[in-house]
């Protein structure tokens, strides 16, 4: 388990270090919040409209940023053969999928947790029912990481990474995507736990599966 | 010699056969539909006679890609590997072929090619992945590696499915359930022994066809690696 820290701390650090993936993260959130409220200005006086885009927005952002994350977190291990160097730890190979993912899930909830209250402002919205939407967002954003992590290792392998990245992550993420944009969606319109538990037990589901399969599967996606 | 018989003449004559059947069995023999109140449907829904013995090709086709995927990393057999991708390649054809009958049959009774409404948006979850699956293999070098990545995804893949299914649950379904459901108000139940007969063909029909392609897919992926094992060789 320490080891899995030690490996996330790691990522962490390489990554704050230069803060290259996260300010691209960010910023790649934010226009893409901007690029929504320019083209939805329109609509944005209605909150009745603004609530019927803003959850499906919101995911939009949180998941273009993130592939962008995601197809880099295995580049930088390729470059003097670091991969090597973390297969030769005396961990299991689950644990670098577990260590990378949770480094992950770190930048992308930073990123989120910043994207959130300028996307209340870009789209003149108030934010009800806080704790719950955490609750989706972390779920959802782990579902996300768990399957990406392990496409993001994957891909690094291929000739076109960057591209193909998405365009096997997004289909693969659509059972999470889909009850956490309405989930998302019912919390931003006032419901409460008793409207959202099926979704958030799906997400659940779905997490703890891929999970587990990562871990079974991600020892065949490094091995030369 | 006598599997390459089996092979190479009775498959597919057997299953052009039992094709022909199939739809001489769709266009003469089913009598006409009749609706919940008791009125004549319409001749569309003679195409549910294809859509689903198709759909249920396609969910055949990929969970041979799953076993597949998971022989071939559990043994490494390359045998598995051409399996899978031959199994795939069909059975893109045939999630595609999923989505264009029920677009049609959807227009003739619902009014739309297309509504966001579960069972459809799995279809076409499905057919991407599947998508992706090749599209992966067409990007990863050396044999390998490319057979490792795609049994990774195709094991991915599978498990999403069925969760995909589940999620978009959620939805209101439009979708008539076909079995179980004799009340239902678009379709109902399927009653009557011509009918289930019909079905019964098509479904032996396109699982026939469907062998028969893969069979054909995998020797000729077979006869390409040999193509390059010879090449390799003379260079």
């Amino acid at each position: 388990m320490i080891r899995i820290l030690h490996i996330a701390a790691k990522d962490l650090k390489e990554e704050f270090r230069t803060k290259q993936m996260l300010n691209s993260m960010v910023l790649f959130s934010l226009l893409v919040i901007v690029v929504f409220s320019i083209t939805f200005a329109p609509i944005l006086g209605s909150s009745q409209d603004v609530a019927m885009v803003a959850p499906g927005v919101l995911w939009i952002a949180f998941i273009f940023a993130g592939s962008i994350g995601l197809s880099r977190s295995f580049v930088a291990e390729l470059e003097n053969g670091c991969l090597e160097g973390l297969k030769l730890c005396p961990i299991g190979r689950s644990s670098i999928y577990t260590g990378k993912m949770m480094a992950n899930m770190v930048l992308m909830l930073l990123v989120e947790i910043i994207t959130v209250p300028l996307f209340a402002i870009m789209f003149n919205f108030s934010i009800t029912g806080l704790f719950w939407l955490g609750i989706i967002i972390f779920l959802g954003t782990v579902g996300f990481v768990c399957v990406g992590t392990l496409l993001s290792a994957l891909t690094v392998n291929t000739r076109t990474r960057e591209i193909l990245l998405p365009v096997l992550l997004l289909p693969l993420v659509l059972p999470a995507l889909i009850p956490a944009v309405m989930a998302t969606g019912s919390i931003l319109m006032g419901a409460s736990y008793g409207d959202i538990s099926q979704e958030l037990r799906l997400l659940l589901v779905y997490d703890v599966v891929f999970f587990l399969v990562a871990q079974l599967v991600f020892e065949y996606v490094i091995q030369d | 010699m006598s599997e390459r018989m089996l092979r190479d003449k009775i498959l597919p004559v057997l299953s052009a056969m039992s094709m022909l059947l199939a739809i001489g069995m769709i266009i003469f023999y089913l009598p006409d539909m009749k609706g919940a109140m008791g009125e004549t449907l319409d001749m569309s829904f003679r195409i549910f006679y294809f859509h689903m013995p198709i759909a249920i090709t396609s969910y055949l086709a990929f969970t041979v890609v799953f076993v597949s995927s998971i022989l071939f990393l559990r043994t490494g057999k390359y045998s598995y590997d051409i399996l899978s991708r031959s199994a795939a390649e069909v059975g893109v054809i045939f999630a595609f072929l999923v989505l264009v009958t029920g677009s049609i049959w959807a227009k003739a009774t619902w009014g739309w090619y297309w509504v966001w409404e579960p069972r459809l948006t799995t279809s076409l979850a499905l057919f991407l992945v599947y998508v992706a699956y090749i599209v992966l293999r067409q990007a990863v070098d050396g044999a390998d590696k490319r057979a490792r990545l795609a049994s990774v995804f195709g094991i991915l893949g599978f498990i999403s499915v069925p969760l995909s299914f589940l999620s978009i649950r959620l939805w209101r379904s439009a979708h008539p359930l076909m079995f179980g459901d004799t009340s239902g108000s678009s379709g109902g139940g399927l009653e009557g022994t011509s009918l289930q007969l019909t079905l019964l063909v098509n479904v032996i029909a396109f699982v026939l066809l469907f062998i028969t392609l893969v069979v054909y897919k995998m020797q000729n992926e077979m006869m390409e690696e040999r193509a390059d094992e010879i090449r390799a060789s003379l260079d």
